[in-house]
């Protein structure tokens, strides 16, 4: 758990044997062409199409989109909790080398919550309401690593000091509808990291808290991932919460990736129409009187999304090719993809406009 | 939560003095006279039938009955003797009511006793493997046979069961309690069964509701076995309802032993309550139900305070 542990230890190196992991694999994590459906009564909904991303130790990727995006459910496919009849058809998840969707399910627990955490929306619905704070994160510890309960809760107690939760020994025996909304996102975070995972996956982790407090969140879990390396997913739907904390971007439309880039140039220059309309539908105070323009239409319902491009239906640059051809995604430079056929004319709007 | 439960014993007072009071006027108003119907087609001097109706104060008004019954208003010689000196007085052969209860009641309780460990046990165990995979064989089997229970007469399936169980293969005594804790296993099973339906379709519920909550999937995203999710994490909070119907039902099973006993011929207090009606002793029936409002509103508050262990959301200050 402290910073100056640097020898591994035994059960991690047992896991890693047992799976096959290889921590000197190319990406800590490497997903590929990732797809989830649901068959329902109307037809299949097809949440997930297609994503693919990577994550190394210590990068913080967002994965940017509006509800009903895929992005959550990608997420929840990657932890391979997806509950049933939801499926995955097809793709790949790749951690350390390993992939995870051929693995049993016995050793992907021995991996969820070890190597790969997750943190939820609403901290208040995530908790159970029934156990005690402490037995909670305590959990961790007596069912991954057979820590004796005494040992679990003076452990659970540390970690809440670490996420900064004031007079943690006291608070332990308390339960989650005792805390403030902040303090119990906390709990979550402590309980999400107490077995020191390598990838962190925090589905909207401030959108339930008020503004003051999303900030001392994020704060936290950026300071934490400083400390520990690992990598962390930050699904959002927050424009402002990625600018923040994140290094690299993938935009996700009707569960696919529509533009991925470094931050700065997904907010300098965007190249993508989808990525053009969220910047001009944010309010900016250097703007004001100017009407805000919102993307026309509606997200594409996912049983029947849109021939050729997602987007297309909803696209100011769309011409004929976009209803057939579904794009791939075009390299615009290095670090920088986009899935739309006419991204160089998207870029050269979105510098003249200075949007 | 001493204080919520001292709050709630003293509750039971002003509901004791009601339910006697009650079950007094009940009792009183039925018609017809006991003391003559006790003698049958004989005949009787009207001195002996005065003395009878003197001896048990049938003589005096509604009130003053009452009054002596409970012991606040001195009978006769005999000064205060009543329930509040621990006397239940007396049926009309001259048979303490106190030992008649003493007699009677722990049949009943055994009874009532197995009984909710079978609705308990059972009831839930097939509540939670129905409602843990949905529209399963095993949930249709939950469905289609609590359906089927719940709609035949509970006399029906005890004499079947008497009759199959019982006489045909012979696996459990017909009747009596000669074959001691043993002899209660049938008569309890039976008991229990339109309840034990009851708490299946409640678990089944409460399971399927609780199973898409958002924080199974943080136990399940924390790595812990689906056993665990379900036993630790789901079952603690479906279990909720369930508990609070037991609770409630444990009287409803005290009071509803009647036919039970009968089909089976135990000697309980339901079959006691039944013969004191039509024989008019309502010292008797004043007593034994009494005792059951009692034993079931202590029932109740012990619900309530498990439920606050239950769940730590209700907590009584």
């Amino acid at each position: 758990m402290t910073a100056d542990d640097t020898s591994t230890p035994d059960w991690e190196q047992s896991l890693d044997e047992e799976v096959g992991l290889d921590p000197g694999a190319e990406h800590l994590l490497d997903v590929r062409d990732l797809h989830v459906e649901f068959p329902t009564d109307y037809g299949v909904v097809n949440a997930v199409n297609g994503l693919s991303y990577t994550l190394d130790r210590g990068e913080t990727l967002a994965i940017l989109g509006e509800s009903g995006s895929g992005k959550s459910v990608s997420a929840l496919a990657v932890m391979g909790i997806i509950d049933k009849p939801g499926r995955i058809p097809k793709g790949e998840v790749y951690l350390q080398g390993v992939d995870l969707l051929q693995l049993p399910e016995r050793q992907l627990r021995d991996i969820r919550g070890e190597r790969i955490a997750m943190i939820f929306q609403d901290a208040l619905t995530a908790l159970n309401p029934v156990y005690s704070v402490g037995w909670q994160i305590a959990e961790m510890y007596r069912k991954h690593r057979g820590t004796d309960k005494k040992e679990a809760f003076a452990k659970a107690a540390e970690l809440m000091d670490r996420v900064r939760i004031p007079s943690a020994k006291r608070r332990i025996d308390e339960y989650p509808h005792q805390f403030s909304g902040g303090m119990r996102q906390r709990v979550m975070i402590a309980m999400a990291l107490a077995l020191d995972p390598d990838v962190l996956i925090a589905d909207e982790p401030t959108t339930a808290l008020d503004v003051t407090v999303q900030a001392q969140v994020m704060r936290l879990l950026s300071d934490l991932q400083d400390e520990t390396g690992m990598g962390m997913i930050l699904i959002t739907h927050d424009l402002g919460v990625v600018a923040e904390v994140c290094d690299n971007v993938n935009v996700m439309y009707a569960g696919r990736v529509m533009e991925r880039a470094k931050i700065h140039d997904l907010y300098a220059e965007p190249a993508h129409p989808y990525t053009l309309g969220l910047m001009r539908s944010i309010p900016r105070a250097d703007q004001k009187g100017r009407p805000l323009d919102p993307i026309r239409g509606q997200p594409p319902n996912l049983a029947a999304i849109p021939s050729g491009c997602e987007f297309h239906p909803r696209c100011n640059f769309a011409e004929d090719k976009c209803t057939v051809e579904e794009p791939p995604l075009y390299r615009v430079d290095e670090h920088r993809r986009s899935a739309c056929h006419f991204w160089e004319e998207v870029l050269r709007v979105g510098q003249r406009q200075d949007h | 939560m001493g204080k919520y439960a001292a709050r709630r014993m003293l509750q039971l007072i002003p509901v004791f003095f009601g339910a006697t009071l009650l079950i007094f006027a009940m009792v009183y108003l039925i018609p017809g006279d006991p003391v003559r119907a006790l003698f049958g087609e004989r005949q009787v001097s009207q001195e002996t039938l005065d003395a009878i109706r003197d001896r048990y104060n049938l003589n005096d008004p509604f009130l003053v009955q009452y009054g002596k019954y409970m012991g606040v208003i001195p009978d006769g010689e005999e000064g205060l003797s009543g329930v509040f000196q621990g006397d239940f007085g007396e049926d009309f052969r001259g048979r303490a009511v106190w030992d008649i209860m003493k007699q009677r009641f722990p049949v009943t309780i055994r009874l009532t006793v197995v009984a909710i460990i079978v609705q308990s046990v059972i009831g839930i165990t097939a509540g939670v493997l129905a409602g843990i995979r949905r529209n399963s064989f095993m949930d249709n089997l939950v469905l289609v046979s609590t359906t089927a229970i719940v709609a035949i007469p509970l006399f029906v399936m005890e004499f079947g069961a008497q009759l199959g169980f019982g006489l045909e293969l012979g696996w459990f005594p017909i009747a009596g309690l000669r074959q001691g804790w043993f002899s209660y296993v049938l008569p309890s099973i039976m008991l229990a069964i339109i309840s034990l339906a009851y708490v299946a379709r409640l678990t089944r519920t409460s399971i399927v509701e609780n199973i898409r909550a958002d924080y199974v999937r943080t136990a399940k995203a924390k790595g812990m076995s689906s056993q665990r999710v379900v036993g630790r994490h789901v079952l603690r909070n479906s279990l909720i309802p369930v508990v609070t119907f037991i609770g409630v039902d444990f009287g409803a099973l005290l009071g509803g032993a009647i036919v039970t006993e009968t089909i089976f011929n135990l000697p309980g207090v339901g079959r006691a309550v039944f013969e004191a009606v039509n024989q008019r002793e309502g010292a008797v029936v004043v007593g034994i139900i009494t005792v059951l409002v009692i034993i079931f509103l202590l029932a109740n508050l012990l619900v309530d305070l498990f439920y606050g262990v239950l769940d730590p959301r209700i907590r009584y200050e």
